[in-house]
């Protein structure tokens, strides 16, 4: 029991089950799931389905922030791909073929990857802070998405391409599956290979991992493409929901609430150490939480006071002031592992 | 500044070396007159390119009118990201701060009420972020994310849509206009102009804004040295949210109404500024003038664009690619000062 109490899973998971109880309790109906059709259907698969592209982004966010790093053009990136791919798809004059919608969708990837790599440049190469390195294309993808889109809302009718994000395959949502299929790809390459265990060392001790003979500038650069590609996905899926290449509303405030889970899931923004399993507890506790608001009839337009004070409380639980003053107050619990000066030194590291 | 500038020519003249002495003595200076640099060549560009009115009293007046509330929102960004910090909250702050002050006026209590509210509004919201980053140890980043958010959620609990300001002393700041010659200038100008003015003086003369640049330049020197790190921290914060508020007063007299949704994304803007300004993101170097004239550059942009007739969309590819050019730029001054220590 003890040892289930100290795992670093316990309390995301725990506030998980808590919401959930809490949306069971209220209205039954929520963690009713019906089967039609062969396929699932209820307000546990909506959030599921709706959580891939937060899943996506926070996956990527996740491995760039265990490298010290911070990705904050994820929203723009994934703009920017739903642009390029409804316009080639817009532009082919047949939405409705297979063969379109994947060049369109492999060029959107390429594009994502691409500015992935570009952020990847500037933090490696000139050495810029990745806030403002990726705040740069922040700024700047946005409005480029919107020249791709010619300043409208490229609408598109598109079996194949709808298909990403209402599908469903083997009686589950096919955005889902995507979300799941990445989570997979993460975990085994960053837990099943050293990649992991690298990433972490560059996080925690830049100038030491590259002493001792860890290619940091490759691992880093890396990272920044893998969210970069991850965002593409997320704006695709996106774009496929909505039909539509909307510049001024994909991934909006994406960064935000990824960056979000990514802490809800324990993984410290100093970089170092991360996990991928509680950076999936975080998605699920925020698209449960929005699920929640939305249910108590709060205008969606006031849920992001929830998630202020979400927030606060969160990061005023894991900061060290509280951690070892709950610490001295349960005796013997570990305080030395989290706490102690190591904040201060990473800071003038940086 | 002007004498600054004025003083170099002069030493140039008398030695080869006099204006390497200059700019290694003032390395930190140089991003800023690189931003007064392409503030004048955007200004002589448009002149000759463009129109033949750009550099005329009315429309650097207009220049001034129009970007007056991002002026004062950077200049509270420019004291946040002197300590090393980020005040991510201060567009939705704004928001909150005029929706607020417009719905105070709505239900019938006076300016002299409703004003005050705004401001200490902003300030709470400042005091929240401040009292995370210092004593819970939270990243600035994270803890205005926080800040971000509430006051988003704030600005839409006190009205979904906007609402429509009748005031006729707030409006005032707005319409009033002082006319020197064609040059002109409305309170909220001045408003904007003495919060530079004050704020160059704090961080300049006063022991508090040196202890602001300290704690940018080191922490942990400054805490040795016995200043009062936790408390500058914490006012610095407070600071940037009562700009926030002064900027939400602001933009509630330009537009005459308050807007749950405005300022998404100013505080990119502000940033923006900020650094094109030439403050350097790390902390402990910048100069709030310099934070001025990045709005100027940022306004200018707008404005040249807006005559062109090309899409907004350009704008914020023009400013991205400004960015990184100055932040570029900072990069190797630093790599320079770092290399010569």
């Amino acid at each position: 029991m003890n040892a289930l109490y100290k795992h670093r899973l316990f309390w995301p998971i725990a506030s998980l089950l808590a919401l959930i109880a809490i949306n069971a309790i209220a209205r039954p109906q929520f963690i009713k799931v019906t089967v039609r059709d062969g396929e699932l259907y209820g307000a546990l698969v909506t959030i599921l389905k709706d959580s891939a592209p937060l899943m996506l982004v926070a996956l990527g966010m996740t491995i760039v922030i265990a490298t010290r790093g911070i990705d904050l053009s994820v929203g723009a990136i994934m703009a920017v791909s739903g642009a390029v791919a409804l316009t080639i798809i817009d532009g082919s004059g047949s939405p409705d073929n297979l063969a379109t919608v994947l060049i369109a969708v492999v060029v959107a990837l390429l594009v994502a990857l691409i500015l992935g790599a570009w952020n990847g440049l500037l933090v490696t190469v000139l050495g810029i802070q990745p806030i403002v390195a990726t705040l740069v294309l922040m700024l700047a993808g946005r409005g480029a998405a919107l020249l791709i889109t010619g300043g409208e809302i490229t609408t598109v009718n598109s079996a194949p391409f709808k298909w990403m994000s209402g599908g469903y395959l083997v009686a589950l949502p096919v955005a889902f599956l995507i979300g799941l299929l990445a989570i997979t790809i993460m975990g085994l390459i960053e837990r099943r290979t050293a990649l992991g265990v690298l990433t972490e060392a560059v996080g925690i001790n830049p100038e030491a991992s590259r002493l001792a003979g860890v290619r940091a500038r490759g691992i880093i650069w890396g990272a920044y493409m893998v969210s970069g590609i991850l965002a593409g996905v997320a704006g695709l899926i996106y774009a496929s929901r909505i039909s539509a290449a909307d510049a001024n509303a994909a991934g909006v405030f994406i960064e935000l609430y990824a960056i979000l889970a990514v802490v809800l899931g324990g993984t410290s923004l100093n970089g170092g150490k991360f996990s991928i399993a509680g950076t999936v507890v975080g998605v699920f506790i925020i698209q449960t939480l929005d699920s929640t608001i939305l249910f108590l009839g709060i205008p969606s337009a006031q849920s992001p006071v929830f998630f202020g004070f979400v927030v606060a409380i969160v990061v005023v639980v894991q900061s060290p002031r509280v951690r070892t003053a709950l610490g001295s107050l349960g005796g013997r619990r570990r305080s030395r592992g989290t706490s102690g000066p190591s904040t201060d030194t990473v800071e003038v590291a940086r | 500044m002007t004498a600054t500038m004025a003083r170099s020519e002069r030493r140039t003249g008398a030695g080869p070396s006099a204006f390497q002495t200059f700019l290694s003595r003032h390395g930190g200076m140089m991003p800023t007159f690189a931003a007064v640099l392409i503030l004048l060549l955007l200004f002589v560009g448009a002149e000759a390119f463009l129109r033949g009115d750009f550099i005329s009293g009315g429309n650097i007046s207009a220049l001034l009118l129009d970007n007056a509330y991002l002026m004062v929102l950077a200049v509270g960004m420019t004291f946040v990201i002197l300590t090393g910090g980020i005040d991510l909250s201060v567009g939705s702050v704004m928001a909150f701060t005029g929706i607020l002050g417009a719905k105070l006026l709505a239900d019938g209590l006076p300016a002299a009420i409703a004003v005050p509210a705004m401001l200490l509004g902003g300030a709470a919201i400042g005091l929240f972020i401040g009292i995370l980053v210092q004593y819970f140890g939270v990243q600035p980043f994270i803890a205005s994310l926080a800040g971000l958010f509430l006051g988003r959620g704030l600005a839409f609990i006190v009205s979904l849509s906007s609402i429509r300001v009748e005031d006729t002393s707030l409006l005032w700041l707005q319409s009033e206009r002082i006319w020197m010659g064609a040059w002109y200038i409305t309170p909220t100008g001045i408003i904007a102009l003495s919060t530079v003015a004050i704020a160059a003086f704090v961080l300049h003369l006063t022991r508090f804004g040196r202890t602001i640049y300290a704690i940018g330049g080191n922490e942990q020197s400054a805490r040795l040295m016995g200043l009062k790190v936790g408390r500058a921290k914490v006012l610095a914060y407070v600071i940037s949210g009562s700009c926030a508020g002064l900027a939400g007063l602001i933009l509630t007299a330009y537009s005459g109404a308050g807007y749950p949704r405005n300022g998404i994304g100013t505080e990119l803007d502000a940033i923006a500024a900020v650094v094109i300004g030439g403050t350097l993101l790390t902390g402990g170097r910048g100069y709030v003038v310099g934070s001025m004239i990045g709005v100027f550059v940022y306004g200018t942009i707008k404005s040249v664009i807006n005559f062109m007739g090309a899409e907004q969309s350009w704008m914020q590819i023009i400013v991205g690619a400004l960015l990184l050019l100055f932040i570029v730029v900072q990069r190797a001054i630093v790599a320079r000062s770092e290399g010569r220590r």
